[in-house]
């Protein structure tokens, strides 16, 4: 008698737990499941006098994708793919090169050399970007192709500092394959060539996945160096003015529009990026 | 091991023992950089120094004495118009332009820096050269020391690129940023042309409590200390405990539920706090939902009032962060090793002892570092009061709103504003503040004392 009374209390404390579960999940998911619904909406502006809305269309779509007298959202795909691409391979073989040779090989100064990526990390990253804006707009490239230069320049150039994912995988290889291969004549060269990079594919994907996606959804960088260029804008300085007072009202929903169409791909990435974060963090060797 | 150091003057000596014991082509070596080298055959590595030493020397005649001349009073010749009589029309004829003599000056010294650090690399060449002739060994040929770029100093290659990119990219702006912090270039008494150095006035202007500056400051960096410690110990801790209730093994269908925070976490931050934002607004989402279930007569002020703000503000953070620890914890709870929880158990201990003994000091020790990096990502977080509040609701008299952080702040004075100094100030003080913090705390955590710890 006593045992089934504390099954049941345990009963309604689980079916409990997984309501709680449940509403928190509806409270995550529904400025998403909004967004979703608002990119379809039939009927135009930022004020919809329902929560749901009362029509459905693909308006909102073949507007971004068609309506240049404004927004040219393909334009500012391009813009944002091109200083992807070109970022991640820069920013990407500055990680994994600084990462390793922190990780494996040891050499005076070290740590002195670490502590000062630290100290470089603690600074507002905005604050050497501000004066990367001065430096751009004194040598006059704010509205020519040399901003992507620029831009391009800002995501990578410093990339060497973020080093600290990457190292931590690097520390997982043990460090007696090296000591093996170099008892066999290897230099500290093929060591990294034959022996490590091949084992590292996991977070070398991860960094070139992590480091295309920052012009994706890096805002601030971008909107201080574009200034009012529209040719040069990225995505998300495009987006975010949709949403200035002068533009709302007709361009709100293709704003929800765009929010989708950028956060599918981002999104696979992402969810992309967390299976080789995993194996990664697992460990290059296992057993 | 001292004296045995003593006898035989080890290769890899800095530059001023070198300069004390080598002999006179080692001390020449420090005025015609390379000439050690070339004396011991090292041919190639010898003239590169050399035409380093030229390429510098050249710079500083033609450019580099002159930008440090101007550097001092930062150009003072204003722009001037003249009277053309031939074309009957005024020219105007170009001043100083003081933001230009600023970064060609720091440039400048950047370039006397590696002068220096020229001159140390080709007296301590010069000096190792000079051993290994002295003891009969042979010096390394250009071919050889190539090779040992690729083996015993494979980190001078692996590391030169991105050093250039993070001195280039990242530390020359920082100094160049900095300087502005000692002058008056702003836009108030249209010092936007022309400007000079103040020393340390406008620290005094920010520091003062009764200057209208001062007056916004102190409140400001009040509420971003505030912010931080809100934002990163509710989002640490709501995390944690959300994790541990899914970890629950009644909770079914675990990974859908993870799913469903992660989703989140997945879709750029711009995006969601963007959308959080106009669904916040007065005629906004929410409270649209909130009169049609007659839940509210007027509009609620998320943004209007200044509490609400702050408290938007930080439940937005939540919203915006707890996913993100979840995705962090959850990894770290499964790598808990389970030997340490069945021996528990055998002890008889209950779950709020294991909870307490075993899985708060075990995350406690692996999220230190994590910790202080969201602190300090925290005190910088532009993106989650910038793109939601903006930093409002401000008064009228100020130029910084009630949920403003010293960085957006930053951000008004010298993007929007123009007060470029004051900018660089706050910038400096931001810097200091988390400097202090972080360093002390980072250098006593476990995880950068064990760095090898389980190799």
């Amino acid at each position: 008698m006593k045992n089934n009374k504390r099954s049941l209390r345990k009963k309604i404390l689980v079916g409990l737990s997984h309501g709680v579960l449940a509403v928190l999940s509806f409270v995550w998911l529904i400025p998403i499941v909004w967004v979703v619904l608002t990119s379809f909406r039939g009927t135009k502006g930022s004020y919809s006098s329902t929560f749901f809305p009362t029509s459905y269309s693909l308006d909102n779509y073949k507007k971004l994708f068609t309506d240049f007298s404004v927004f040219n959202f393909p334009q500012m795909m391009l813009n944002t793919l091109i200083i992807a691409v070109v970022s991640c391979l820069i920013s990407t073989f500055f990680v994994v090169s600084v990462a390793y040779t922190l990780s494996r090989l040891r050499f005076r100064g070290r740590k002195a050399l670490m502590n000062a990526a630290m100290i470089i990390h603690l600074f507002p990253g905005f604050m050497s970007m501000i004066a990367v804006y001065y430096i751009v707009k004194m040598l006059g490239w704010t509205d020519g192709p040399m901003l992507r230069v620029a831009m391009i320049a800002v995501y990578a150039g410093g990339a060497g500092v973020g080093y600290h994912i990457a190292k931590g995988f690097f520390d997982t290889i043990p460090i007696a394959l090296d000591e093996a291969a170099m008892i066999d004549g290897a230099t500290k060269w093929h060591v990294l060539t034959k022996i490590i990079m091949p084992l590292s594919r996991p977070i070398i994907v991860y960094t070139l996945l992590t480091s295309f996606a920052g012009p994706f959804k890096d805002f601030m960088l971008a909107k201080v160096l574009c200034g009012p260029n529209k040719d040069y804008f990225t995505v998300a300085v495009g987006m975010y003015q949709m949403l200035e007072r002068e533009y709302i009202d007709q361009w709100f929903c293709s704003f929800a529009a765009a929010a989708v169409v950028i956060s599918i791909p981002i999104a696979t990435l992402f969810l992309c990026t967390q299976k080789y974060y995993a194996e990664g963090v697992s460990g290059a060797v296992k057993g | 091991m001292e004296r045995a150091k003593r006898k035989q003057p080890s290769i890899h000596t800095g530059a001023i023992p070198a300069l004390r014991n080598g002999s006179a082509i080692v001390r020449l070596s420090a005025v015609v950089c390379g000439l050690g080298c070339i004396v011991r055959k090292q041919f190639a590595k010898g003239l590169l120094y050399l035409v380093a030493e030229l390429l510098v020397i050249l710079y500083m005649i033609n450019a580099g004495i002159y930008n440090l001349k101007k550097l001092v009073t930062l150009g003072d010749v204003e722009q001037q118009k003249i009277w053309n009589e031939a074309k009957s029309l005024y020219e105007y004829v170009d001043g100083d332009r003081s933001l230009t003599i600023l970064l060609y000056g720091v440039i400048t010294a950047a370039v006397l820096l590696f002068a220096l650090l020229l001159i140390r690399s080709s007296v301590r060449s010069a000096y190792a050269a000079e051993l290994l002739y002295k003891s009969g060994k042979p010096v390394p040929g250009a071919r050889q020391e190539v090779k040992e770029l690729f083996n015993r100093n494979l980190q001078k290659t692996l590391l030169s690129l991105p050093v250039i990119g993070v001195l280039v990219f990242t530390i020359l702006p920082l100094v160049f940023m900095m300087c502005m912090a000692f002058t008056n270039y702003s836009v108030t008494d249209n010092k936007l042309v022309l400007f000079d150095w103040v020393g340390l006035a406008n620290f005094k202007k920010l520091v003062n409590l009764n200057g209208s500056l001062g007056q916004t400051f102190w409140p400001v960096l009040g509420w971003t200390i505030c912010w931080a410690i809100l934002a990163t110990f509710s989002n640490y801790i709501l995390g944690m405990l959300l994790s541990l209730f899914i970890n629950w093994k009644e909770i079914r269908a675990k990974k859908l539920w993870r799913f469903c925070f992660v989703l989140t976490v997945a879709v750029p931050h711009f995006v969601t706090l963007l959308i959080i934002k106009q669904m916040l607004q007065p005629t906004g989402a929410v409270n649209v939902l909130l009169q049609s279930l007659g839940l509210t007569e007027t509009p609620l002020p998320f943004f209007t009032n200044a509490t609400w703000a702050r408290v938007s503000v930080v439940l937005i953070n939540i919203w915006v962060g707890v996913p993100y620890v979840l995705l962090q914890i959850t990894g770290i709870l499964q790598n808990i090793p389970q030997e340490l929880y069945d021996s528990a158990r055998v002890d008889g201990a209950g779950p709020v002892t294991t909870f307490r003994k075993i899985t708060l000091p075990y995350m406690l020790f692996v999220t230190t570092p994590y910790l202080i990096t969201t602190f300090t990502g925290n005190i910088n977080n532009f993106n989650v009061i910038f793109l939601t509040s903006a930093g409002l609701p401000r008064p009228v008299e100020s130029t910084a709103g009630k949920t403003d952080l010293l960085i957006t702040w930053l951000y008004k004075l010298t993007i929007e504003k123009q007060y470029y100094d004051v900018g660089a100030v706050i910038g400096i003080m931001t810097f200091v503040t988390l400097g202090i913090v972080s360093l002390i705390t980072f250098r006593y955590s476990g995880s950068y004392k064990n760095e090898e710890g389980f190799r």
